[in-house]
């Protein structure tokens, strides 16, 4: 079942950074998607998540700064109401508690499922991630393990975010061994990969585009489904480029892709899904084909995660590139409010390294 | 009147700082020692500071710390253990501190809810007094119409201080410029009292070329070097160990001046907050930890904050000499603050104020508290618990103040602020070099780089950049 869903997230948002209002969707054959699905954007689909996650485990616990009203996002609406507030609740505003707590519930062998309520908050929790939950299994030879718990955290540009409402912490995460790091880059896709990392026997930490809460929409089907990590996905086949990206920044390097193919490059898009650990052979499978390779993300490029994706397929394919890696990624300066646009890794950014790759 | 104020701030202020000292020092004095809330916590925390010391030396005089002189007696039949820390007495009772008290921590008001003081005597003058109010009530102007200007789409994102005017005002007024203030996002009115004009504030969140933040930051995250208040930073309680450090460095370099932090109910959940509490208590520093109670952290009740009673009692663990205030009444909140500024001087020590008030506004523009809370409930506090109205009806029947003095000051407070925010809005935004300067002192290689490729795109792609952002 899996397999075929994956398929239905193909380009499955379409948005640009100017704020028009999203377009949804878009399946390229829509007999495929399932009957019971409704058109929803990205915080109800991560709210149905949710919802399923309580209902089918009843040591499923949803928690986090004020999570009981809805949270600031609305991905928590309703969940309080139904669920009761032993199990969906408001904790003091404190990260650190937050994630200590999560890991101390997990440990019990609960779903601990905790929301950071911004990325750019989720700093005050390092320890309790890099040294509690991360090495909870490892240090204790594996008699105890915190599998159970996932943390939520909206991430990324959101056009007015500035320094603190705007960051894209992944790579600090993706550099300790022992926890997963998943983004979605659509409705349902969130629902699916949502879904699979509660469930999961690891910690994970799950960062959600939170410019696609309300601006991405699609179809995504009502019942519970899940999406398998650690496979990337190619959502656009193509002979000339690879390209490598993630959550929001997805439909950019898309609306790059279809620009390019106007100048008869044909693109290859990859959306990783899993950056840790993360799907080498698809990856890797993409690159021999096309022999060039861009990665594009909104964090700064240096010490990015796409400079641990381009030293791992220079190692693999060396003798295969036509060009060096391309990263086209945020600048490596704080996140900066009235020079959002100028930090970005936008679409034009990413077609001029798409043709100066293809031509070198 | 503002006005005045405005033009020569600096003068009437000077001026009112010394008339200040004459009034207030004395009443204040008595003022905290007349708090019930200190008459517990002063002998509790003094003997037993004293002993620690005594222990200590005594101690490495004779190099007995485990000795048989660790059971002594002191009086016949009563035991007492001498620990590291100091004397502690055994007892055979079994009793566990009790997790509340009998009595709520009393909060202490100079006015009744109707204006008129419970206690006469002489507090603020009637100069200081009408430049309180008048900076309250910009305040409560510049907060309407910076509001207005978000939803009208001006500006991207802005928050209000409503029902916390008081604070705000009252406590930069018993402060001197040279305290240093380490605020968290809801106090502009304290850099309002130090003279930054409407123009600066609506500069800041235009994110003008004239902002000292230079446009990097979201509205309202105010900074300004020359009145010595440290630029704001969203992350919630980070300030508070900063607050300590540089209080530390004041008393290092013997200033006669101390350092005020602000935060909220919300801020003292955070593990920043009791690092600073600790380590302001240890390092012996004179800091003021101003706590806004103000009910709500965006949705979250108190009640789900913390079950102590509120954060008052929390100084007392950390032994940190605290009052609880009434944060509507602007007369207690000012005596409060004096007095502690004193203490916090001349004794190197910190204090932590708890100011009682309610957030009558959203939590900002991205809020709708309606949602988690009763329309009634901020209802009530709008109108029955206003602080400024509290304060006007005080300054009225002293015959300071009247209706005409008023609406004078309200119009061109008005008028002032709606120039502001034409003018910062037809200021252009800062250049883009303002993108690689200060990440460091000097850009490294890499930001000069990205300079050069981010100017090649923007000549090749003009119209995918802001016209107003200048290259
Ligand atoms: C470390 C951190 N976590 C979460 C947030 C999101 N946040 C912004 S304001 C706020 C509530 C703060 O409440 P309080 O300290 O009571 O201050 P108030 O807004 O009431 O003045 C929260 C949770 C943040 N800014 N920083
Ligand atoms: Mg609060």
């Amino acid at each position: 079942m899996a397999s075929s869903l994956r398929r239905y997230g193909r380009r499955a948002v379409s948005m640009c950074r100017t704020r028009k209002p999203a377009f949804s969707t878009s399946c390229d054959d829509t007999s495929l998607l399932p009957q019971s699905g409704t058109s929803i954007n990205l915080f109800s689909a991560i709210n149905q998540a949710l919802h399923i996650a309580l209902e089918t485990d009843s040591r499923a616990y949803v928690f986090g700064e004020d999570v009981s009203f809805g949270g600031v996002f609305r991905c928590t609406t309703g969940l309080a109401d139904r669920f009761g507030k032993h199990r969906v609740f408001n904790t003091p505003l404190c990260e650190q508690g937050i994630v200590g707590f999560g890991v101390g519930l997990a440990a019990m062998g609960n779903r601990a499922i905790a929301e950071i309520q911004f990325a750019d908050y989720i700093y005050p929790a390092f320890d309790q991630i890099v040294n509690e939950a991360a090495k909870f299994r490892y240090r204790s030879g594996n008699q105890f393990n915190c599998g159970g718990l996932t943390i939520r955290a909206p991430y990324g540009a959101v056009g007015h975010g500035g320094h603190y409402h705007s960051q894209s912490p992944e790579a600090f995460f993706c550099h300790v061994p022992g926890i997963k790091v998943v983004i979605p880059r659509s409705p349902q896709q969130a629902k699916g990969l949502l879904l699979s990392c509660i469930r999961d026997s690891n910690p994970i930490v799950f960062f959600e585009p939170k410019w696609l809460y309300r601006l991405a929409v699609e179809e995504v089907p009502e019942h519970d489904y899940m999406l398998p990590l650690s496979e990337a996905e190619v959502i656009r086949e193509g002979s000339d480029i690879t390209l490598v990206g993630w959550g929001a920044q997805l439909s950019i390097m898309e609306e790059a892709c279809l620009d390019a193919e106007k100048d008869g490059i044909s693109c290859e898009l990859i959306d990783l899904k899993t950056l840790i650990p993360w799907d080498k052979e698809t990856v890797e499978a993409s690159v021999r084909k096309t022999g060039r390779l861009l990665i594009s993300h909104e964090a700064p490029v240096t010490g990015g995660f796409g400079a641990e994706i381009s030293a791992s397929i220079v190692e693999r394919c060396f003798l295969r590139l036509e060009a060096p890696v391309a990263r086209i990624c945020g600048l490596d300066t704080p996140f900066p409010l009235v020079f959002e646009t100028f930090y970005l890794p936008t679409k034009n950014k990413i077609l001029d390294a798409i043709k100066s790759t293809v031509n070198y | 009147m503002a006005f005045s104020l405005r033009k020569s701030k600096y003068v009437i202020y000077n001026n009112l700082k010394t008339r200040m000292g004459l009034f207030g020092i004395t009443k204040n004095r008595s003022c905290w020692t007349s708090s019930p809330t200190h008459h517990h916590s002063t002998p509790i925390a003094a003997p037993f500071v004293q002993t620690f010391r005594n222990t200590c030396a005594s101690f490495r005089n004779t190099g007995t710390l485990f000795s048989a002189r660790r059971f002594e007696s002191i009086k016949a039949g009563k035991q007492v253990l001498d620990f590291p820390g100091g004397m502690v007495a055994f007892t055979s009772e079994m009793s566990f501190i009790s997790e509340s008290p009998k009595e709520r921590a009393h909060c202490y008001r100079v006015l009744d809810d109707n204006g008129q003081p419970i206690i006469h005597q002489n507090i603020v003058n009637e100069e200081v007094s009408i430049t309180m109010y008048a900076h309250m009530v910009t305040l409560q102007i510049m907060d309407t119409i910076f509001y207005e200007a978000q939803r009208q789409g001006r500006i991207s994102f802005y928050l209000t201080t409503n029902g916390e005017e008081a604070i705000n005002i009252a406590s930069a007024a018993a402060l001197t410029i040279d305290d240093l203030i380490f605020p968290q996002y809801r106090e502009p009115g304290v850099l309002l009292w130090r003279g930054f004009t409407l123009q600066e504030f609506a500069n800041q969140c235009f994110g003008n070329k004239a902002d000292y933040g230079k446009g990097r930051q979201m509205p309202i995250h105010y900074g300004s070097n020359k009145h010595n208040y440290f630029t704001i930073s969203s992350t919630i309680a980070t300030q508070l160990p900063h607050a300590v450090g540089a209080a530390y460095s004041l008393k290092m370099e013997k200033k006669d001046a101390c350092v005020v932090t602000y935060f909220g109910d919300g801020g003292s959940s955070e593990g920043d907050f009791h690092a600073a509490l600790n380590f302001a208590a240890v390092m012996e520093v004179p800091v003021i930890f101003i706590c806004r109670n103000n009910g709500w952290a965006i949705s979250t009740p108190t009640s789900d904050q913390f079950r102590s009673d509120g954060v008052v009692v929390k100084g007392k663990a950390y032994g940190v000499r605290s009052i609880r205030v009434d944060g509507n009444d602007a007369l207690a909140i000012y005596n409060a603050v004096h007095a502690a500024r004193e203490m916090a001087i001349s004794e190197h020590r910190p204090i932590l104020i708890e100011a009682l008030a309610y957030r009558v506004g959203h939590h900002s523009t991205s809020d709708d508290s309606t949602k988690y809370r009763p329309a009634n409930e901020i209802e009530f506090w709008r109108t029955s618990r206003d602080p400024v109205t509290r304060f006007r009806k005080w300054i009225e029947s002293n015959g300071w103040w009247s209706g005409e003095a008023e609406s004078e000051l309200r119009s061109s407070v008005r008028k002032e602020l709606l120039h502001a925010i034409q003018f910062a809005e037809k200021v252009e935004k800062p250049s883009i070099s303002n993108i690689f300067t200060d990440v460091y002192d000097i850009p490294p290689l890499n930001l000069c780089e990205q300079e050069i490729s981010l100017r090649e795109t923007i000549k090749r792609y003009p119209e995918d950049y802001p016209p107003n952002v200048p290259v």
